[in-house]
Protein backbone atom coordinates (compact mmCIF):
# COMPACT_ATOMS: atom_id res chain seq x y z
CA UNK A 1 0.00 0.00 0.00
CA UNK A 2 2.91 2.38 0.68
CA UNK A 3 4.39 1.44 -2.55
CA UNK A 4 1.21 2.61 -3.98
CA UNK A 5 1.10 5.49 -2.59
CA UNK A 6 5.13 6.38 -3.25
CA UNK A 7 4.30 5.87 -6.66
CA UNK A 8 1.33 7.74 -7.03
CA UNK A 9 3.37 10.98 -5.20
CA UNK A 10 5.98 10.70 -7.74
CA UNK A 11 3.85 10.58 -10.11
CA UNK A 12 1.53 13.72 -9.19
CA UNK A 13 5.33 15.46 -7.96
CA UNK A 14 6.69 14.88 -12.01
CA UNK A 15 3.10 16.15 -13.53
CA UNK A 16 3.92 18.98 -11.65
CA UNK A 17 7.49 19.81 -12.03
CA UNK A 18 6.14 18.92 -15.91
CA UNK A 19 3.72 21.93 -15.91
CA UNK A 20 6.75 24.32 -15.07
CA UNK A 21 8.57 22.89 -17.49
CA UNK A 22 6.29 23.65 -19.98
CA UNK A 23 4.75 26.28 -19.44
CA UNK A 24 7.18 28.64 -16.50
CA UNK A 25 8.25 31.99 -18.79
CA UNK A 26 11.88 31.92 -17.68
CA UNK A 27 14.23 29.19 -19.89
CA UNK A 28 16.51 28.47 -16.93
CA UNK A 29 13.93 27.43 -14.73
CA UNK A 30 12.26 25.32 -17.32
CA UNK A 31 15.57 23.20 -17.64
CA UNK A 32 15.69 22.74 -14.37
CA UNK A 33 12.55 21.40 -14.13
CA UNK A 34 13.11 19.59 -17.16
CA UNK A 35 16.32 17.65 -14.66
CA UNK A 36 14.58 17.33 -12.08
CA UNK A 37 11.63 15.54 -13.64
CA UNK A 38 14.21 12.86 -14.89
CA UNK A 39 15.45 12.53 -11.39
CA UNK A 40 12.27 11.76 -9.99
CA UNK A 41 11.46 9.63 -12.69
CA UNK A 42 14.58 7.12 -12.23
CA UNK A 43 13.28 7.60 -8.07
CA UNK A 44 10.19 5.68 -10.02
CA UNK A 45 11.80 3.32 -11.92
CA UNK A 46 14.34 2.05 -8.99
CA UNK A 47 10.66 1.54 -7.28
CA UNK A 48 9.20 -0.31 -10.28
CA UNK A 49 12.29 -3.27 -10.08
CA UNK A 50 14.23 -1.44 -13.17
CA UNK A 51 17.39 -0.71 -11.65
CA UNK A 52 19.36 -0.56 -15.25
CA UNK A 53 17.17 2.19 -16.50
CA UNK A 54 17.01 4.25 -13.38
CA UNK A 55 20.93 4.29 -13.73
CA UNK A 56 20.68 5.63 -17.26
CA UNK A 57 17.91 8.56 -16.76
CA UNK A 58 19.63 9.48 -13.43
CA UNK A 59 22.92 10.17 -15.13
CA UNK A 60 22.30 11.11 -18.83
CA UNK A 61 18.28 12.71 -17.85
CA UNK A 62 19.36 14.91 -15.22
CA UNK A 63 22.99 15.31 -15.40
CA UNK A 64 24.36 15.32 -19.19
CA UNK A 65 20.85 16.59 -20.94
CA UNK A 66 20.62 19.32 -18.40
CA UNK A 67 23.99 20.62 -19.18
CA UNK A 68 23.87 20.46 -22.69
CA UNK A 69 20.40 22.35 -22.46
CA UNK A 70 22.49 25.40 -20.23
CA UNK A 71 25.59 25.22 -23.31
CA UNK A 72 22.95 25.25 -25.97
CA UNK A 73 21.10 28.12 -23.99
CA UNK A 74 24.14 29.86 -23.51
CA UNK A 75 24.99 29.54 -27.34
CA UNK A 76 21.49 30.92 -28.63
CA UNK A 77 21.67 34.34 -26.18
CA UNK A 78 25.34 35.32 -27.50
CA UNK A 79 24.21 34.42 -30.93
CA UNK A 80 20.98 36.57 -31.06
CA UNK A 81 22.66 39.84 -29.81
CA UNK A 82 25.15 39.94 -32.28
CA UNK A 83 24.93 40.28 -35.96
CA UNK A 84 27.00 37.74 -37.57
CA UNK A 85 25.65 33.94 -37.37
CA UNK A 86 28.14 32.51 -39.07
CA UNK A 87 28.80 29.65 -36.86
CA UNK A 88 25.13 28.73 -36.40
CA UNK B 1 -15.38 28.89 -27.87
CA UNK B 2 -11.55 27.85 -28.40
CA UNK B 3 -11.26 26.42 -25.11
CA UNK B 4 -14.23 24.69 -25.73
CA UNK B 5 -12.97 22.86 -28.51
CA UNK B 6 -9.96 21.93 -26.32
CA UNK B 7 -11.90 20.87 -23.39
CA UNK B 8 -14.16 18.56 -26.04
CA UNK B 9 -11.14 17.25 -27.63
CA UNK B 10 -9.78 15.83 -24.53
CA UNK B 11 -12.91 14.68 -23.19
CA UNK B 12 -12.83 12.24 -26.69
CA UNK B 13 -9.27 11.24 -25.74
CA UNK B 14 -10.13 10.50 -22.49
CA UNK B 15 -13.42 8.51 -23.81
CA UNK B 16 -10.95 6.92 -26.00
CA UNK B 17 -8.36 5.74 -23.76
CA UNK B 18 -11.39 4.74 -20.87
CA UNK B 19 -11.41 1.52 -22.03
CA UNK B 20 -7.89 0.65 -21.61
CA UNK B 21 -7.71 1.86 -18.18
CA UNK B 22 -10.38 -0.84 -17.72
CA UNK B 23 -9.35 -3.57 -19.08
CA UNK B 24 -5.94 -3.74 -17.74
CA UNK B 25 -4.70 -6.41 -15.29
CA UNK B 26 -1.43 -6.56 -13.50
CA UNK B 27 0.46 -9.45 -15.19
CA UNK B 28 1.31 -12.13 -12.37
CA UNK B 29 3.23 -14.23 -14.24
CA UNK B 30 6.30 -13.82 -16.88
CA UNK B 31 5.29 -14.15 -20.75
CA UNK B 32 6.34 -16.41 -23.38
CA UNK B 33 9.09 -14.42 -24.39
CA UNK B 34 10.69 -13.76 -20.72
CA UNK B 35 9.84 -17.49 -19.64
CA UNK B 36 12.26 -18.67 -22.27
CA UNK B 37 15.17 -16.23 -20.68
CA UNK B 38 14.36 -17.28 -17.30
CA UNK B 39 14.60 -21.11 -17.72
CA UNK B 40 17.70 -22.67 -16.24
CA UNK B 41 19.18 -24.27 -19.39
CA UNK B 42 19.16 -21.13 -20.81
CA UNK B 43 20.90 -19.34 -17.71
CA UNK B 44 23.51 -21.79 -17.99
CA UNK B 45 24.39 -21.00 -21.73
CA UNK B 46 25.11 -17.52 -21.18
CA UNK B 47 26.28 -17.81 -17.12
CA UNK B 48 25.53 -14.34 -16.07
CA UNK B 49 23.89 -13.16 -12.89
CA UNK B 50 22.45 -9.91 -14.33
CA UNK B 51 20.33 -11.70 -16.81
CA UNK B 52 19.08 -7.77 -18.19
CA UNK B 53 23.01 -7.41 -19.64
CA UNK B 54 22.73 -11.16 -20.92
CA UNK B 55 19.77 -10.18 -23.08
CA UNK B 56 21.15 -6.47 -23.78
CA UNK B 57 24.54 -7.96 -24.73
CA UNK B 58 24.18 -11.79 -26.64
CA UNK B 59 20.49 -11.57 -27.30
CA UNK B 60 19.37 -8.37 -27.95
CA UNK B 61 23.20 -7.34 -29.08
CA UNK B 62 22.56 -5.95 -32.39
CA UNK B 63 20.35 -3.59 -31.17
CA UNK B 64 23.33 -2.84 -28.52
CA UNK B 65 24.97 -2.24 -31.87
CA UNK B 66 22.30 -0.06 -33.83
CA UNK B 67 22.30 2.40 -30.22
CA UNK B 68 26.41 2.43 -30.35
CA UNK B 69 26.27 3.47 -34.02
CA UNK B 70 23.33 5.72 -33.41
CA UNK B 71 25.94 7.49 -30.87
CA UNK B 72 28.71 7.71 -32.77
CA UNK B 73 26.62 8.91 -35.63
CA UNK B 74 25.21 11.95 -33.05
CA UNK B 75 29.17 12.53 -31.89
CA UNK B 76 29.81 12.82 -35.50
CA UNK B 77 27.35 14.99 -36.84
CA UNK B 78 28.20 17.26 -33.09
CA UNK B 79 31.98 17.96 -34.16
CA UNK B 80 30.70 18.28 -38.24
CA UNK B 81 28.31 21.15 -37.55
CA UNK B 82 29.89 22.68 -34.36
CA UNK B 83 32.68 24.49 -35.12
CA UNK B 84 33.11 27.48 -33.49
CA UNK B 85 36.65 29.81 -33.67
CA UNK B 86 37.50 29.42 -29.73
CA UNK B 87 36.83 32.32 -28.13
CA UNK B 88 38.48 33.49 -24.66
CA UNK B 89 35.99 33.39 -22.32
CA UNK B 90 36.65 35.66 -18.94
CA UNK B 91 34.97 33.20 -16.46
CA UNK B 92 34.27 34.10 -12.70
CA UNK B 93 36.22 31.73 -10.57
CA UNK B 94 34.63 28.96 -9.19
CA UNK B 95 34.58 28.57 -5.09
CA UNK B 96 37.16 26.97 -3.21
CA UNK B 97 34.98 24.52 -2.10
CA UNK B 98 33.39 23.89 -5.44
CA UNK B 99 36.76 22.85 -6.68
CA UNK B 100 37.78 21.31 -3.52
CA UNK B 101 34.59 18.94 -4.00
CA UNK B 102 35.53 18.02 -7.31
CA UNK B 103 39.31 17.65 -6.90
CA UNK B 104 37.84 14.82 -4.49
CA UNK B 105 34.66 13.52 -6.71
CA UNK B 106 36.03 13.73 -10.10
CA UNK B 107 38.46 10.52 -9.25
CA UNK B 108 36.08 8.46 -7.49
CA UNK B 109 33.24 8.95 -10.00
CA UNK B 110 35.41 7.43 -13.18
CA UNK B 111 36.46 5.05 -10.95
CA UNK B 112 32.21 4.29 -10.01
CA UNK B 113 32.04 4.38 -13.77
CA UNK B 114 34.66 1.72 -14.69
CA UNK B 115 33.54 -0.44 -11.39
CA UNK B 116 29.67 -0.14 -13.14
CA UNK B 117 30.58 -1.43 -16.21
CA UNK B 118 33.02 -3.74 -15.19
CA UNK B 119 30.15 -5.76 -12.73
CA UNK B 120 27.73 -5.14 -15.60
CA UNK B 121 27.04 -8.94 -15.50
CA UNK B 122 27.09 -9.16 -12.04
CA UNK B 123 25.05 -6.19 -10.99
CA UNK B 124 22.46 -3.00 -12.19
CA UNK B 125 24.47 -1.44 -14.65
CA UNK B 126 26.49 -1.53 -17.84
CA UNK B 127 28.51 -0.56 -20.70
CA UNK B 128 26.09 2.73 -21.10
CA UNK B 129 25.30 3.58 -17.50
CA UNK B 130 28.69 3.28 -17.09
CA UNK B 131 29.77 5.65 -19.92
CA UNK B 132 26.94 8.30 -18.70
CA UNK B 133 28.70 8.24 -14.86
CA UNK B 134 32.23 8.80 -16.75
CA UNK B 135 30.52 11.56 -18.70
CA UNK B 136 29.20 13.14 -15.52
CA UNK B 137 32.45 13.13 -14.25
CA UNK B 138 34.16 14.81 -17.16
CA UNK B 139 31.08 17.82 -16.97
CA UNK B 140 31.99 17.64 -13.18
CA UNK B 141 35.54 18.80 -14.48
CA UNK B 142 34.99 21.26 -16.68
CA UNK B 143 32.79 23.18 -14.45
CA UNK B 144 35.27 23.27 -11.97
CA UNK B 145 38.81 23.67 -13.91
CA UNK B 146 36.81 25.66 -17.26
CA UNK B 147 41.12 26.17 -18.66
CA UNK B 148 42.03 22.99 -18.01
CA UNK B 149 42.98 21.28 -21.55
CA UNK B 150 41.04 18.21 -22.71
CA UNK B 151 42.57 15.53 -24.76
CA UNK B 152 39.91 15.26 -27.53
CA UNK B 153 42.08 13.38 -29.85
CA UNK B 154 42.73 10.84 -27.15
CA UNK B 155 39.21 10.69 -26.43
CA UNK B 156 38.44 10.09 -30.29
CA UNK B 157 41.34 7.61 -30.38
CA UNK B 158 39.65 5.18 -27.60
CA UNK B 159 36.27 5.65 -29.21
CA UNK B 160 37.34 4.16 -32.41
CA UNK B 161 39.27 1.63 -30.92
CA UNK B 162 36.65 0.38 -28.48
CA UNK B 163 34.33 0.29 -30.90
CA UNK B 164 36.66 -1.83 -33.27
CA UNK B 165 37.50 -4.21 -30.56
CA UNK B 166 33.49 -4.55 -30.03
CA UNK B 167 32.56 -5.13 -33.55
CA UNK B 168 35.91 -7.35 -34.12
CA UNK B 169 34.56 -9.49 -30.72
CA UNK B 170 31.13 -10.18 -31.82
CA UNK B 171 32.38 -10.95 -35.04
CA UNK B 172 34.82 -13.40 -34.00
CA UNK B 173 31.78 -14.64 -32.45
CA UNK B 174 30.39 -15.26 -35.54
CA UNK B 175 33.49 -16.96 -36.94
CA UNK B 176 34.44 -19.58 -33.62
CA UNK B 177 30.68 -19.74 -31.86
CA UNK B 178 27.70 -20.43 -32.99
CA UNK B 179 26.66 -16.62 -34.37
CA UNK B 180 27.38 -13.12 -34.70
CA UNK B 181 28.17 -11.52 -30.42
CA UNK B 182 28.18 -15.27 -29.26
CA UNK B 183 29.34 -15.04 -25.77
CA UNK B 184 30.51 -18.45 -25.55
CA UNK B 185 34.41 -17.47 -27.43
CA UNK B 186 35.65 -16.99 -24.15
CA UNK B 187 35.19 -19.55 -21.27
CA UNK B 188 32.26 -19.20 -19.16
CA UNK B 189 33.88 -19.63 -15.92
CA UNK B 190 32.21 -19.71 -12.54
CA UNK B 191 28.81 -18.34 -12.00
CA UNK B 192 28.71 -15.13 -9.86
CA UNK B 193 32.53 -15.01 -10.47
CA UNK B 194 33.97 -11.38 -12.58
CA UNK B 195 35.59 -13.41 -14.69
CA UNK B 196 32.63 -15.48 -16.21
CA UNK B 197 29.61 -15.05 -18.62
CA UNK B 198 32.27 -15.35 -21.57
CA UNK B 199 32.53 -12.57 -23.60
CA UNK B 200 29.86 -9.91 -21.98
CA UNK B 201 32.15 -8.38 -19.57
CA UNK B 202 34.68 -7.44 -22.28
CA UNK B 203 32.35 -6.42 -24.44
CA UNK B 204 30.52 -4.22 -22.24
CA UNK B 205 33.91 -2.90 -20.58
CA UNK B 206 34.59 -1.69 -24.54
CA UNK B 207 31.00 -0.33 -25.26
CA UNK B 208 30.90 1.68 -21.56
CA UNK B 209 34.75 2.95 -22.75
CA UNK B 210 33.21 3.97 -25.97
CA UNK B 211 30.38 5.71 -24.74
CA UNK B 212 32.19 7.07 -22.37
CA UNK B 213 34.38 8.93 -24.76
CA UNK B 214 32.03 9.81 -26.72
CA UNK B 215 30.00 11.39 -23.98
CA UNK B 216 32.77 13.45 -23.54
CA UNK B 217 33.51 14.70 -26.75
CA UNK B 218 29.97 16.03 -27.35
CA UNK B 219 30.43 17.85 -24.19
CA UNK B 220 33.56 18.81 -25.19
CA UNK B 221 32.77 20.50 -28.59
CA UNK B 222 29.62 21.68 -26.56
CA UNK B 223 31.77 23.82 -24.61
CA UNK B 224 33.80 25.30 -27.19
CA UNK B 225 31.62 26.90 -29.22
CA UNK B 226 30.52 29.16 -25.97
CA UNK B 227 31.01 32.44 -26.22
CA UNK B 228 31.34 35.80 -24.11
CA UNK B 229 29.82 38.01 -26.63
Amino acid sequence: MSFLLISIALGVIMLVVTGIAVFHKKLIVAIIAAGVLSLFASVLYLLLAAPDVAMTEAAIGSGLSTIIFFYVLNRIRTTNGTEDQETV
Amino acid sequence: MRKLFIIIILAAFGLMLYPLIQSFSGNDHLSELATYYAQKENIEKVNSVNLVTAIVVTYRGLDTLGEVTILFLTAAIIAFFLKGPSTLRTLRPNSEIFITAARVLVPIMVMFGVYIFMNGHLSPGGGFQGGAVIASAVILMFLAFPDAPFQHKFFGFMESISGLVFVGLAALGALIGSGFLDNTILPLGTFGKLLSAGAIPVIYSFVGLKVGAELSNILNEFKSVQSDK
